[in-house]
């Protein structure tokens, strides 16, 4: 298939492959950021692939991971109500709050309804006018344009029955939560590709000169991720540390400036409470005062309510690259995809999810791995 | 001269438009449905009977004997309808016991407010499909719900197969060393229902491979293959068909993603829902385990019918070690191994 298995091309990977092991000379860490990326490398056992020097840690961004259980009880107290069309992403749906999810309200008579676009929901609003229709808005900078298109077009529809549940979440603040801390063990970053795609790259270039710490903007084939791990290796091997683009033929250095233009207008940056990690400041979007009127939190008077993670959980050093998931005591065990104890089990993308997936078992390195 | 008249009621009865509930009641409007659509759509003798069971001549030799509902949402797709989906289904799974289609059931649950003619086509689609399949419907039944009870229309059908002497084909037999091969490419079904029922504007439209597989097996063992096993390809697609195996013969299984074959378009989609397209459903497909050295007269047995024509080893029935029973393998691209797992529930298609 044209534009993906060029992206897969196991003469180009192993070529990779082969120039890490010439260059890698010593034991580095690096964390890719995205979800989709995890995903993907689990996937292909791209980790298979790297000599034995360098290791892959999982960073926080599955945006269905890291929305608190808080906002997940407030979505199921609002999809409850008889009057209410509570839309959201799909993978969304299997995600525990404290007590439930969407799925269980669902089969409980809730109207929770899977979209492929906030701007479906919109629709929904328009062709439900006597009901209360509300989307329930995850992800990061890259589902944030369409979710602020959304909240815009009901504006000027002057839609009064559409509203959002805000969990937007943004990258550059949890790299650098990441960076600060002094457990940190990360060394260097693949960024996330489609989320700079819409922001462009000038936020991790600060981050860059502010941790002298490398980040290389990487795709989501084996290829793109291959290459991006080469790229981040031969810096941390000539003691460089610069922010390089490994996607180009997605990412701009100033991203999309529509879409961002879009965000800008809709929403603001607010202190965020990110599940299993805890609150990061200015790390997540709420709407700007004059779309108050389309917050769901709001309208239904839910602004107080928190939920506390679970204790015995260690989902919180899973998504900062600290520990692995089958360090946890409750893995595959007491947690697993079926029954989730923490957000990293949920989603495909989530760390332990994609560990349950595709490593129960001890498996044997292809032969030109080492 | 009395002798031609007849009573008559003066202005007939408009054919009704819409099932309600009264066509479920037991009275006249329910013998009228079953006669005038039923009975004259499966039109058979031993349907005509109309007796409480139908009474079937017992065949020498061994029987199979199967039974599935079938609950699909939207009632038509691309490429089928609920009614040829419920005969396929059960004619597929008799198919893969070895069996030929001999008698089948239906059983209607209807929802008031489907319409007559809605309910006409799928009935024709289903006799139709059966008379393709040389299997005769003798024994039925009809319920109506409540509005807002049902989806529409459930059907549940259930089979009679009949197993050729000689015939073995059982999960207890796959064995260390058999090769998998599969009849066709994966995901056409799931992908097309998706694309109606989720409003999914792709640039081409998926049709279904919703299909009869006894012709195909047939051919298998025309061609003197020793199947020990075949499986169709339903809900969880190829890798819960595996799975299912794999944890009922504690063997492992080990595929080579890169020989699946799988449309275009169906991989396409997959790609931009984020689903894997292993895992995605079919409606006329399925593996054969075969002795290894009967694996290339098997798919060149396959080729021969419009249905296999891209049929494919994919994979083996790898030898066990310790820490693989009941597990299914499969290589990638990259040359790396990967375990397959049943999803929880449906595929969720994810946000980036």
């Amino acid at each position: 298939m044209k534009y993906v298995d060029e992206y897969r091309d196991s003469e180009l990977v192993d070529t990779i492959a082969e120039r890490l092991r010439r260059i890698t000379t010593s034991h580095w860490r690096i964390m890719e950021i995205c979800g989709g990326q995890t995903h993907a490398i689990l996937r292909f056992g791209i980790d298979e692939l790297l000599p034995s020097g360098i290791e892959l840690v999982h960073g926080p961004g599955c945006p269905v991971c890291v929305t608190p259980a808080a906002l997940i009880d407030k979505a199921c107290s609002i999809a409850v109500l008889d009057n209410v069309i509570f839309c959201s992403f799909g993978d969304m749906l299997r995600v525990p709050g404290s007590h439930a999810d969407l799925l269980e309200v669902k089969s409980q008579g809730g109207d929770v309804r899977m979209v492929y676009s906030p701007l479906d929901a919109v629709t929904l609003a328009r062709e439900n006018p006597q009901r209360e229709v509300v989307f329930f808005a995850i992800g990061f900078e890259t589902t944030a344009p369409a979710s602020a298109a959304a909240v815009h077009q009901a504006e000027q529809e002057k839609l009064s029955n559409f509203s959002i549940l805000v969990s937007q979440v943004l990258v550059p603040p949890a790299i650098e939560a990441i960076l600060s801390s002094t457990h940190n063990l990360v060394q260097g970053f693949l960024a996330p590709g489609h989320v700079c795609t819409v922001t462009g790259y000038e936020d991790y270039a600060a981050l860059v000169r502010r941790f002298n710490v490398p980040i290389v903007v990487t795709g989501f084939e084996p290829l793109d991720i291959m290459h991006g791990i080469y790229l981040t290796i031969q810096q941390l091997e000539s003691g460089r540390a610069e922010i390089e683009n490994q996607y180009t033929r997605s990412v701009r250095p100033r991203g999309n400036e529509i879409a961002r233009q879009m965000i800008e207008r809709v929403f603001q940056a607010a202190s965020f409470s990110w599940r299993g990690v805890g609150e990061i400041p200015r790390s997540g979007l709420r709407l700007r005062e004059a779309y108050a009127q389309f917050d769901a939190e709001r309208r239904f008077g839910m602004e107080s309510y928190t939920t506390p993670d679970d204790p015995q959980c260690i989902a919180g050093a899973v998504l900062q690259g600290v520990r692995k998931p089958p360090d946890c005591s409750l893995f595959g065990s007491h947690c697993t995809p079926g029954h989730p104890v923490g957000a990293p089990m949920v989603s495909a993308e989530g760390a332990c999810a994609a560990y349950y997936r595709y490593r129960r078992v001890p498996r044997r390195r292809s032969d030109n791995s080492q | 001269m009395v002798d031609n008249f007849t009573l008559s009621c003066p202005t007939p009865r408009p054919r009704d438009s819409i099932v309600t509930l009264s066509h479920g009641g037991g009275g006249r409007l329910m013998k009228d449905l079953v006669d005038d659509l039923f009975i004259t759509a499966f039109n058979n003798p031993e349907l005509a009977e109309k007796h409480d069971s139908a009474r079937v001549a017992a065949p020498g030799g061994r029987l199979a004997f199967t039974t599935d509902s079938y609950v699909v949402n939207p009632l038509v797709f691309p490429g089928g309808d609920i009614g040829s989906l419920a005969i396929t289904g059960t004619v597929n799974d008799l198919a893969m016991a070895g069996a030929v289609p001999h008698r089948l059931s239906c059983a209607m649950i209807i929802e008031e407010g489907l319409r007559i003619e809605t309910l006409a086509a799928i009935v024709d689609s289903m006799a139709a499909t059966a008379a393709a399949a040389r299997a005769c419907v003798v024994t039925g039944d009809t319920k109506v719900v409540e509005h807002g009870k049902g989806d529409g229309l459930y059907i549940n059908t259930a089979g009679i197969g009949l197993i050729p002497t000689g015939r073995e084909v059982v999960p207890r037999r796959v064995t260390a060393g058999d090769t998998i091969v599969i009849s066709g490419d994966i995901g056409r079904h799931g992908i097309a229902v998706m694309s109606v029922r989720e409003g999914l504007a792709f640039e081409t439209t998926i049709e279904s491979d919703c299909a009869l597989l006894t012709e195909p097996v047939e051919l298998l063992f025309g061609a003197g293959i020793d199947c020990h096993c075949l499986r169709d390809l339903t809900r969880g697609g190829l890798g819960a068909a595996l799975i299912e195996i794999a944890e009922t013969t504690m063997l492992h299984l080990d595929i080579d993603e890169t020989a699946v074959p799988i449309s275009g378009q169906v991989r396409g989609a997959c790609e931009i829902l984020g689903l894997d397209p292993l895992f995605v459903a079919c409606e006329g497909r399925f593996v054969a385990f075969v002795p290894a050295d009967q694996a290339v007269h098997a798919v060149d047995a396959l080729h021969r019918h419009a249905l296999g024509v891209g049929a494919k080893v994919v994979g083996t029935v790898a030898a066990v070690q310790p820490d693989e029973r009941g597990l299914v393998t499969s290589r990638s691209s990259l040359g790396t191994r990967r375990v397959l797992d049943l999803p929880v529930g449906d595929q969720l298609p994810r946000i980036c």
